[in-house]
């Protein structure tokens, strides 16, 4: 079947059988290896992406689903070269380790901070347990989007 | 973990949606959040015929107050349950409820239809729907029926929805002003599935309590404390009633044990979670 979207701003286009999901698509039709495979159920986050703005496994969607769908992935937060505010925070706090959980990390706090924008340390904490760090780093990222929450207001 | 092979359907209207249902004869399975079905497709503990997504018809979603009831199309999703005025005002315990659904981009996806579709024990909104005696809508070829929480659960993952039926709305009563509510949860980790869940709403009559309790994770399907709130109709909300109530839910449940905990511990969280719940409503009733 064919998938048309924008992802990250750009129209795209792609062909996949109606079982393919949707990081799949991203990963390998698209070339967008920014977004990670974790555990492929819905527990880890490492997949998770905006779906017409809303953070979403991309793993428990299926790349039809996403026809006609708006996306932002890990590479849509760089801006004319620059790092996203958030990215920054997470450079400045120590908010990554190996790096897996990060993309999912930065888009499930883009969500957060813009569903909640002056967030308590534990709704971040509580927003956060949506993606596991398997460095166990949560400090560091915990820090990053307190010091990125008032630079998104 | 990649999902087997389907055919796929996107249909645009309910009655589309019907008709392939009945088509494939029990063979297909309806696609709503897919926080649910979709990892099963991964692990291919389920391998239907055919999916029939439901995300593209629009007569599904929608949150809409009528006579006294909030109507929710099946298809809306937490998300939107989690962040409506209308929902806060009219049914707080859900609102409450749904912050215990998964995690923020789980509620982005999942629907309330799905949720109560698919039957998790241990899943929040069955809770909600028995506890406040709301009713779904099913939709098959030969027309509509309304089903009470009570004739909708059958077992775990097991509903009594005919394969050609399709959930399309569920009904809440609006809680009377005043009413105090409470969800409480017990599970390892925020968001992880409940071990054990109350939910609990109760509103003062003129001199009289009026309390409702529903369970989940104690048991195949979520189970209505009625011999607890009737403790609290006939002795009120004090310390020792509401101890006694909770003591009363105890002894009402079945719970099996499994990997995550015993059925005595879950026993006992039904105790503990029904007195918590009763307190919390009491301090927010007025």
């Amino acid at each position: 079947m064919t998938v048309r979207l924008k992802v990250n701003g750009m129209a795209r286009e792609g062909r996949c059988p109606p079982r393919k999901l949707l990081v799949d698509f991203l990963r390998e039709d698209l070339a967008l290896t920014g977004t990670h495979v974790g555990c492929e159920h819905g527990i880890c986050g490492a997949c998770t992406i905006l779906f017409n703005g809303e953070a979403a496994r991309s793993c428990l969607l299926l790349a039809v689903q996403a026809d006609g769908a708006e996306l932002m992935t890990v590479e849509g937060l760089v801006r004319d070269g620059a790092l996203h505010p958030l990215q920054e925070a997470f450079r400045e706090h120590h908010g990554l380790q190996c790096g897996f959980c990060t993309p999912g990390m930065l888009l499930t706090a883009l969500d957060l901070l813009r569903a909640h924008p002056e967030p308590t340390e534990d709704d971040i904490r509580e927003g956060l347990s949506a993606v596991l760090c398997r460095c166990t780093g949560y400090h560091g990222i915990i820090k990053a989007v307190q010091a990125a929450a008032p630079r998104l207001r | 973990m990649k999902p087997p092979r389907f055919d796929y359907h996107a249909p645009r209207t309910i009655d589309e949606a019907v008709a392939l249902l009945a088509r494939y004869g029990g063979d297909a399975k309806p696609l709503a959040g897919g926080q649910s079905l979709v990892p099963l497709l991964n692990f291919r503990l389920a391998r239907p015929a055919a999916l029939i997504d439901l995300n593209r018809i629009p007569a599904l979603a929608g949150i809409r107050e009528v006579d006294g009831h909030v109507a929710f199309g099946a298809m809306t999703r937490q998300r939107a349950v989690e962040f409506s005025p209308v929902v806060a005002r009219a049914l707080p315990l859900l609102t409450e409820a749904t912050r215990w659904v998964g995690h923020l981009p789980i509620r982005s996806r999942g629907t309330i239809g799905g949720s109560i579709a698919h039957a998790d024990p241990s899943a929040e909104y069955p809770a909600v729907l028995t506890a406040l005696d709301g009713i779904v809508i099913a939709r098959g070829q030969k027309g509509e029926r309304e089903l009470t929480a009570a004739a909708l659960f059958e077992s775990y993952l097991t509903t009594t929805l005919a394969p050609d039926e399709l959930l399309t709305e569920v009904r809440l009563p609006v809680m009377p002003a005043g009413a105090g509510w409470a969800f409480e949860e017990f599970a390892r980790r925020h968001g992880d599935f409940a071990l054990v869940g109350v939910a609990a709403a109760l509103w003062r009559d003129g001199g009289r309590w009026t309390a409702r309790l529903a369970t989940a994770g104690a048991g195949p399907v979520p189970v209505r404390l009625r011999d607890a709130e009737a403790i609290i109709a006939r002795d009120g909300v004090g310390e020792e009633a509401v101890a006694a109530a909770a003591a009363r839910a105890a002894e009402l449940v079945q719970p099996d044990g499994d990997l995550h905990a015993s059925a005595d511990y879950r026993r006992n969280l039904t105790r503990v979670l029904t007195g918590r719940a009763l307190r919390k409503a009491v301090g927010r009733a007025k």
